[in-house]
């Protein structure tokens, strides 16, 4: 299963706590696994392009989409098995430790509707 | 299961996991099986048959395909779509069990990301070899996973293994039915889309989970009289796997000293008997003294959390000679204590009615007052209209009987009530 990980820095974070994991490590470890599809980190949400169509016309903005304390930093694609182990991989990344990361599942474009598998919506 | 799958461990652990989805899916309206983990292995089983089967059939098909659409992964087995008993036992027979030899990328795409987790699920097996004493304990630790929210952990394992329905468990945390029949939904559909795999934990992940468990397991309890003792043999069997954990034993204490008075609660016509008035000789007096060592087990600890402050006070209860000898101001304190580490409007409630007895019913009244949120909540109602009767406020106090009589959920609660209210004179 993927899920896309977004990496949050907090911005007035004062630098990594003691005892938190390298990210080069990180990387080795979780690419040597497999864990580990595509990743980078990112230019800040000041470099940031907004873009949006409305009536036919790209409207574009500088800055982020949503102002927000914690930023995206970075992300990764992981493929696990399931979100135990993507929580796993997730903990043992140094952001972590001083931001917050956040697990998206993909949108499993291959499984049926939703609601017609189960037939219990309430 | 891992034996069975020919050692294919995604395998195995992915058909675990559908076959624990189709428990969540259908235990609930067919009740839980006798034999839950035995259901789950044959359950799981017939799934992998299931996908062994497609995995033939697929693989076949690949073959004949571009080795561009080779990378596909399988489409995971949907939920209810198991075969018949019919099927069980061929497979293996007809040698199609898989032996990782699957020549096709669906089966070995999955291989790759697998071998990562391998250690993981041995450690899994060794954990089912024993380390949780019983199935069904084992089935709620698997459950309440942390990546859902306490309260959809406790209802959705309420729902699936503790026999509870969902208008019990709205009830229990005092929501209607509909927001609980939603919320229960949801959980399910978050396990689902998430990826939450639903499996017995390791044991360094079980402390964890224990908060869930123990309040899935004081909520069987309190289902009724039929289900206690099984509660309280699972409080055990998890006293005997987490001995050092307070609230564990906390639980069991609280159990064991409520059902020691589990006899005099009711008389021979079936109304509800005040604490004050039970007949004290009839109190289950060992299961009273197991109970109070347990809680002072726990206490010695120095980690007063919820359940063992609830034991106290049951303790302190169910050792007074008589009513009388209650020590008030020793349940009072509890109770206030007990409002700082789990603040909520039940424990204020509670908190107002051991008030009245130390510093007198105008004094809790104004506690009962204070108290938000729970107006669809008959003892509130109970409490006020008692605590009005006692400050000679009879006209008000049958108004809130009147309440309390409305939204009171069993007979010999609204026979107590309607006794109360005649005896107000309005």
């Amino acid at each position: 299963m993927r899920y896309l990980m977004l990496v949050c820095v907090d911005p007035d974070d004062t630098g990594q706590p003691e005892g938190a994991p390298d990210i080069e490590e990180w990387v080795s470890e979780m690419d040597q696994k497999g864990l580990r599809v595509l990743g980078s980190r990112t230019r800040p949400a000041s470099d940031a392009t907004t873009v949006r169509v409305r009536d036919g016309r790209v409207l574009l903005t500088d800055g982020p989409y949503a102002e927000a304390r914690d930023v995206i930093g970075g992300f990764d694609i992981l493929d696990c098995a399931d979100l135990d182990e993507a929580i796993e991989v997730a903990a043992k990344h140094p952001m972590a430790w001083a931001g917050v990361i956040e697990l998206r599942p993909f949108w499993p474009f291959e499984e049926k509707e939703e609601g017609k598998e189960e037939g219990e919506q309430p | 299961m891992i034996r069975f799958t020919g050692g294919d461990w995604d395998l195995a652990e992915e058909c675990a996991q559908d076959a624990f989805m189709q428990a969540l899916r259908t235990w609930p309206e067919s009740g839980v099986p006798d034999q839950p983990l035995a259901w789950l292995t044959t359950t799981a089983r017939r799934k992998a048959i299931d996908r062994i089967r497609r995995a033939a059939r697929e693989a076949a098909k690949l073959a004949e395909v571009a080795a561009a659409t080779a990378s596909r992964v399988a489409p995971a087995a949907q939920d209810g779509e198991a075969p018949d008993g019919a099927v069980l036992g061929g497979a293996v027979q007809d040698g199609e069990a898989p032996d990782g030899e699957a020549p096709d990328g669906a089966v070995q795409g999955g291989a790759v990301q697998g071998g990562a987790v391998q250690g993981g699920a041995v450690q899994e097996s060794e954990v089912r070899d024993g380390e949780i004493p019983d199935e069904r304990l084992e089935l709620i630790f698997a459950c309440c996973h942390p990546a859902l929210a306490l309260e959809a952990q406790v209802a959705l394992t309420l729902r699936c293994l503790g026999g509870l329905s969902t208008a019990e468990i709205a009830r229990a945390f005092l929501v209607p039915e509909r927001t609980m029949g939603q919320r229960l939904f949801r959980a399910k559909q978050r396990i689902r889309h998430a990826g939450i795999a639903l499996r017995v934990p390791p044991p360094h992940l079980l402390p964890e989970r224990l908060p869930a468990v123990l309040y899935v397991l004081i909520l069987i309890f309190d289902k009724g009289t039929a289900q206690a003792p099984e509660a309280i043999r699972l409080a055990r069997l998890l006293v005997e796997l987490m001995p050092d954990e307070p609230e564990a034993l906390g639980l069991l204490a609280l159990m064991l000293l409520h059902d020691a008075r589990r006899a005099t609660r009711l008389d021979a016509a079936g109304d509800l008997v005040l604490l004050a008035d039970q007949d004290r000789s009839r109190w289950d007096h060992d299961g009273i003294a197991e109970g109070a060592g347990l809680c002072e087990r726990a206490l010695r600890h120095g980690r007063a959390g919820p359940f063992q402050l609830q034991a106290a006070i049951a303790a302190c209860h169910a050792t007074a000679p008589s009513a009388a000898e209650t020590d008030w101001p020793q349940i009072a304190g509890l109770y206030g204590h007990l409002a700082r580490v789990d603040p909520g409007e039940i424990v204020a409630l509670n908190r107002a009615v051991a008030v009245s007895m130390t510093d007198g019913p105008a004094a809790a009244l104004r506690l009962v007052d204070a108290i938000d949120r729970l107006d669809g909540y008959h003892l509130l109602h109970a409490v006020r209209a008692d605590l009005l009767r006692r400050l000679d406020r009879h006209e008000e106090a049958a108004k809130s009987y009147r309440t309390a009589l409305r939204l009171a959920p069993t007979e010999a609660e609204r026979r107590f009530l309607s006794g109360r209210l005649a005896g107000t004179g309005h």
